[in-house]
């Protein structure tokens, strides 16, 4: 019995050895590997909170055009804004990428986002830049009303986005309360009617909505085409990326505008910015300068995640409402903000 | 059992505390506790009016309550459920038992988002509280289970005869012998189910359950606002301090081993009779809702895309690398539970066992919080060095996970005779060899269990890791988040079902092993040195 346990034992402590050789070797080699691809050739980093196959069909086409390598982190937008500020003086990212304008402007607050080339600056129209130059707009999505086509016929939508805090949706809406997309029409609304106004259509169509509050606008877009819930708003590419996934013959629902200019009508920009503390200006500039190039707007616009491109004259290849078409409300981005106003409204209405 | 660590003669304050093996844990524990630091200086700093106002308003009270009730209720089913399960695995004569008993394991391993991800996909409208019920008592049942069935295994089989013998009915013998005798076993795997649903945050956020974890990361997703994040954290810590206290007044302070060898041998099972069937179909019912639904659901998506969804070389990449950093990740818990085990086992002084349940509590901080508070520390005290590299996402995934190693070496440890150790020092062995030569062999199969364990909750993590994984090296969990958050759920599929399959490992090394332990401890006719490796002897 005693033999029996040493040898065991033995055994075990051998496995155990072996696991810790084993695994810090593996670490070394991994963090090697990280490293490795960082030395030599000017290399970037990039943060991005955009869609994440786009931007690798972007970035791949950088490398071959420019012959500086990128690295590329994917996460929620917001959060790489949170870690970029944490991250402080010696953050890894030499660029930000993001779907929305407030986490451009929250850092641009902080003073942490270097001064765009004027150059690159110039190819996306002014409206959808940062007011002070320190973010390019690179594509822009549009707000529109998605519903169920069993459950609603296209006259009896509503046209402005007012009308769904009246009690007669009560249990026909859905919302993604808490998606960065639903801020820019909370901030619309307050704009226009004030923040009263603005608190009280949220608590209308929080109640409306009951429990159709859904996490993320694919959520909502998906529970909208399979007839769980008869409307709601989204971005307009939602729904062509649903389309794309599941296919048309499994779509039960359409896309719709509200009136010409209505508060619920906004466009969204999303745009890419340079890290003040990156050691790599140069390349993050051009960088950007190819994001709103010719090349790489037609990448965007050939791509599956159905956004508008709005840099350097590129229109969209989808059957999409061609971008000049549309009438949007006249908020700017500077308007938009980092969407505090619309944050501290949706916490007051309890659906943050 | 002869089990010298819970005889309270042997546990004299003359013994002095051992300064290395102290030393060593303190150490460990002022590391693990580093995020709850960060946690509170962050809280701090948002300062008294904004704190109020974030923290004492309707929606903290609703989120307190949703997120307690969701506690309680998943934490009774799953106690329940992984108890039941337990005897019928491991004491009745029910059909392919020893199947079952891997099978019911592998659900642990499988991330929770997959598992709300294969319901929403069988079932769209699926939500709300009892939703994330059935979500979450499904997918974390084993934290109880794998306890209690080495518990039942280690109990002895005599107790449950004689009450049988005295006309006691077969229900009320094992609500009073059986549940008693896996009392400890239950109690802690409870403790960690109650943890682990504070910290979920994957599967409620697909299943639009709203807990207090949700909105701390809805705080740092609209909100830019990671001090308030923080100051919802400490709530979330608290509660879990709560769910200590409770767990610790509850479970009470009668001892449950054996004095006395007794006769080691393997339990008679108890024949189901007619109940068979029932139990069977439930057994099968089981495993095809907390294994079968998102196993399934990956197949069809898989299936569903057809060829161009082919796994791509990176799938092959991923792999390596999550299996890498869980095995790495793996060893290093276990070591560093290693030194608290011992102490607060051998040494459970107030003061020792007051620092080892300080450290179940990092169980109870969410995954983006513990991340972001080493991107803080690197910024301010190492100018950024390690950040992002992997020996820190190793260190942080050894912390977030370092409770569940820490009750996996405890179990082996007050289980392990400390008269073997005793004896190795009369015959004049210095204590550092005792340690190598004789307590390390003996929980030996603790240690393992306390690795599979860590590896599968890292191979399944994703938020701390897409905030610090080295750019450019990818883990499964963020490729299937890549596609999944793109509703590229075909191409997301497949690293979700890898995920399974390197779950899948440990859980069936977990049973085999679990299967090998009493026949070993039988024919060596010794008591097993160690039959229980999850077995929780929190304090």
């Amino acid at each position: 019995m005693r033999g029996s346990r040493w040898r065991s034992g033995k055994w075990w402590v051998r496995r155990v050895l072996t696991g810790v050789v084993a695994a810090t070797l593996g670490a070394v080699v991994l963090s090697g590997c990280a490293q490795g691809s960082g030395s030599g050739a000017t290399s970037l980093t990039v943060y991005s909170g955009q869609h994440v196959q786009t931007t690798q069909a972007l970035v791949a086409a950088f490398e071959r055009e420019s012959g500086i390598s990128v690295s590329l982190r994917s996460d929620d937008e917001d959060v790489l804004a949170d870690q970029i500020v944490t991250e402080g003086s010696h953050s890894p990212a030499d660029v930000i990428f993001t779907e929305n304008s407030p986490p451009l402007q929250y850092l641009a607050s902080k003073g942490m986002l270097a001064r765009v080339d004027p150059s690159t600056l110039a190819k996306t129209p002014s409206r959808f830049n940062s007011p002070d130059g320190r973010w390019v707009g690179v594509t822009a999505r549009v707000s529109v009303m998605i519903y169920n086509t069993s459950l609603l016929k296209r006259d009896q939508l509503p046209t402005s986005a007012m009308d769904l805090a009246d009690p007669k949706w009560s249990g026909r809406i859905g919302i993604a309360g808490s998606e960065t997309d639903f801020q820019p029409i909370v901030t619309s609304i307050a704009r226009t009617y004030g923040e009263q106004a603005a608190l009280h259509w949220l608590e209308a169509v929080k109640a409306n909505a009951g429990g159709h509050d859904y996490p993320d606008n694919e959520t909502l877009t998906a529970q909208v085409n399979g007839g769980q819930v008869a409307l709601g708003i989204i971005n307009q590419y939602y729904w062509y990326r649903e389309r794309a996934q599941v296919g048309a013959g499994a779509m039960h629902s359409a896309i719709a505008y509200f009136a010409p200019h209505d508060v619920g009508y906004v466009v969204d920009v999303s745009g890419a910015g340079i890290l003040s503390s990156s050691t790599h200006q140069a390349a993050a500039q051009r960088f950007l300068a190819f994001l709103t190039s010719v090349q790489g707007q037609e990448i965007i616009a050939h791509s599956d995640s159905f956004e508008y491109p709005i840099a350097s004259g590129v229109t969209t290849a989808e059957p999409e409402t061609p971008f000049d078409e549309l009438e949007p409300n006249s908020i700017t981005v500077a308007e938009l903000g980092t969407g505090a106003e619309a944050i501290e409204l949706l916490q007051e209405a309890q659906l943050l | 059992m002869t089990d010298g660590a819970v005889d309270p003669k042997r546990r004299p304050g003359v013994r002095r505390l051992p300064p290395l093996l102290t030393a060593g844990a303190v150490l460990v524990s002022v590391v693990v506790l580093l995020p709850l630091v960060f946690l509170v200086v962050q809280a701090v700093q948002v300062g008294w009016s904004q704190l109020h106002r974030l923290l004492f308003r309707h929606l903290t009270t609703m989120l307190v309550w949703d997120t307690v009730s969701l506690v309680v209720v998943v934490t009774v089913l799953c106690a329940a459920l992984g108890t039941l399960a337990a005897w019928f695995v491991e004491r009745t004569d029910l059909p392919c038992r020893r199947l079952f008993a891997i099978l019911v394991v592998i659900p642990l391993g499988v991330p929770d988002f997959v598992v709300s991800f294969g319901w929403r996909a069988i079932f769209p409208s699926i939500g709300g509280f009892w939703a994330a019920v059935l979500v979450m008592t499904l997918a974390v049942y084993p934290l109880v289970f794998l306890p209690v069935a080495a518990s039942l295994r280690a109990a002895d089989p005599a107790q449950e005869e004689v009450a049988r013998s005295l006309g006691l009915g077969r229900v009320r013998t094992f609500l009073t012998v059986t549940v008693g005798q896996a009392r400890m076993a239950i109690f802690g795997g409870a403790l960690l189910v109650g943890l682990v649903v504070l910290a979920e945050f994957g599967a409620f956020e697909i299943l639009g359950y709203q807990t207090l974890t949700t909105e701390i990361y809805n705080e740092f997703q609209v909100g830019f606002n990671e001090p308030a994040a923080c100051a919802l954290s400490v709530i979330l810590v608290l509660l879990g301090g709560l769910l200590l206290a409770s767990e610790d007044a509850v479970r009470g302070h009668g001892r449950t081993s054996r004095v006395g060898a007794g006769a080691a041998r393997r339990n008679r099972p108890v024949p189901l009779g007619r109940g068979r069937p029932a139990v069977l179909t439930g057994a099968v019912l089981l495993v095809v809702l907390a294994l079968g639904v998102p196993v399934g659901a990956i197949i069809y998506l898989m299936v569903q895309g057809g060829n161009s969804t082919l796994p791509p070389a990176s799938l092959l990449i991923a792999t390596g690398n999550t299996f890498a950093y869980a095995a790495a990740a793996g060893v290093v818990a276990t070591l560093a539970a290693l030194p608290i085990a011992l102490l607060s086992v051998r040494h459970a002084r107030p003061r020792v066992i007051a620092l080892q349940r300080t450290n179940m509590l990092v169980l109870a901080v969410p995954g983006l919080v513990i991340a972001l508070s080493f991107t803080y520390l690197t910024e301010h005290f190492l100018q950024g060095r390690f950040y992002q590299t992997s020996p820190l996402l190793v260190l942080v995934y050894a912390i977030m996970f370092f409770p569940l190693a820490v009750v996996s070496v405890r179990a082996a440890v007050a289980r392990s005779p400390v008269g073997l150790e005793e004896v190795g020092s009369s015959l004049g062995v210095r204590r550092r060899s005792v340690l190598w030569r004789v307590t390390l062999p003996l929980i030996g199969p603790g240690l393992g269990a306390a690795f599979a364990l860590v590896f599968l909750e890292t191979a399944t993590e994703l938020t701390a890791t897409l905030v610090l994984h080295p750019t450019n090296v990818e883990t499964l969990a963020t490729q299937f988040w890549a596609y999944q958050s793109n509703l590229s759920y075909s191409q997301a599929a497949p690293y979700a079902g890898v995920m399974v399959l390197i779950a899948a490992v440990p859980g069936y090394v977990l049973g085999r092993w679990f299967d090998r332990q009493p026949e070993r401890a039988a024919l060596a006719g010794v008591p097993a040195p160690a039959p229980g490796p999850t077995t929780l002897v929190a304090a």
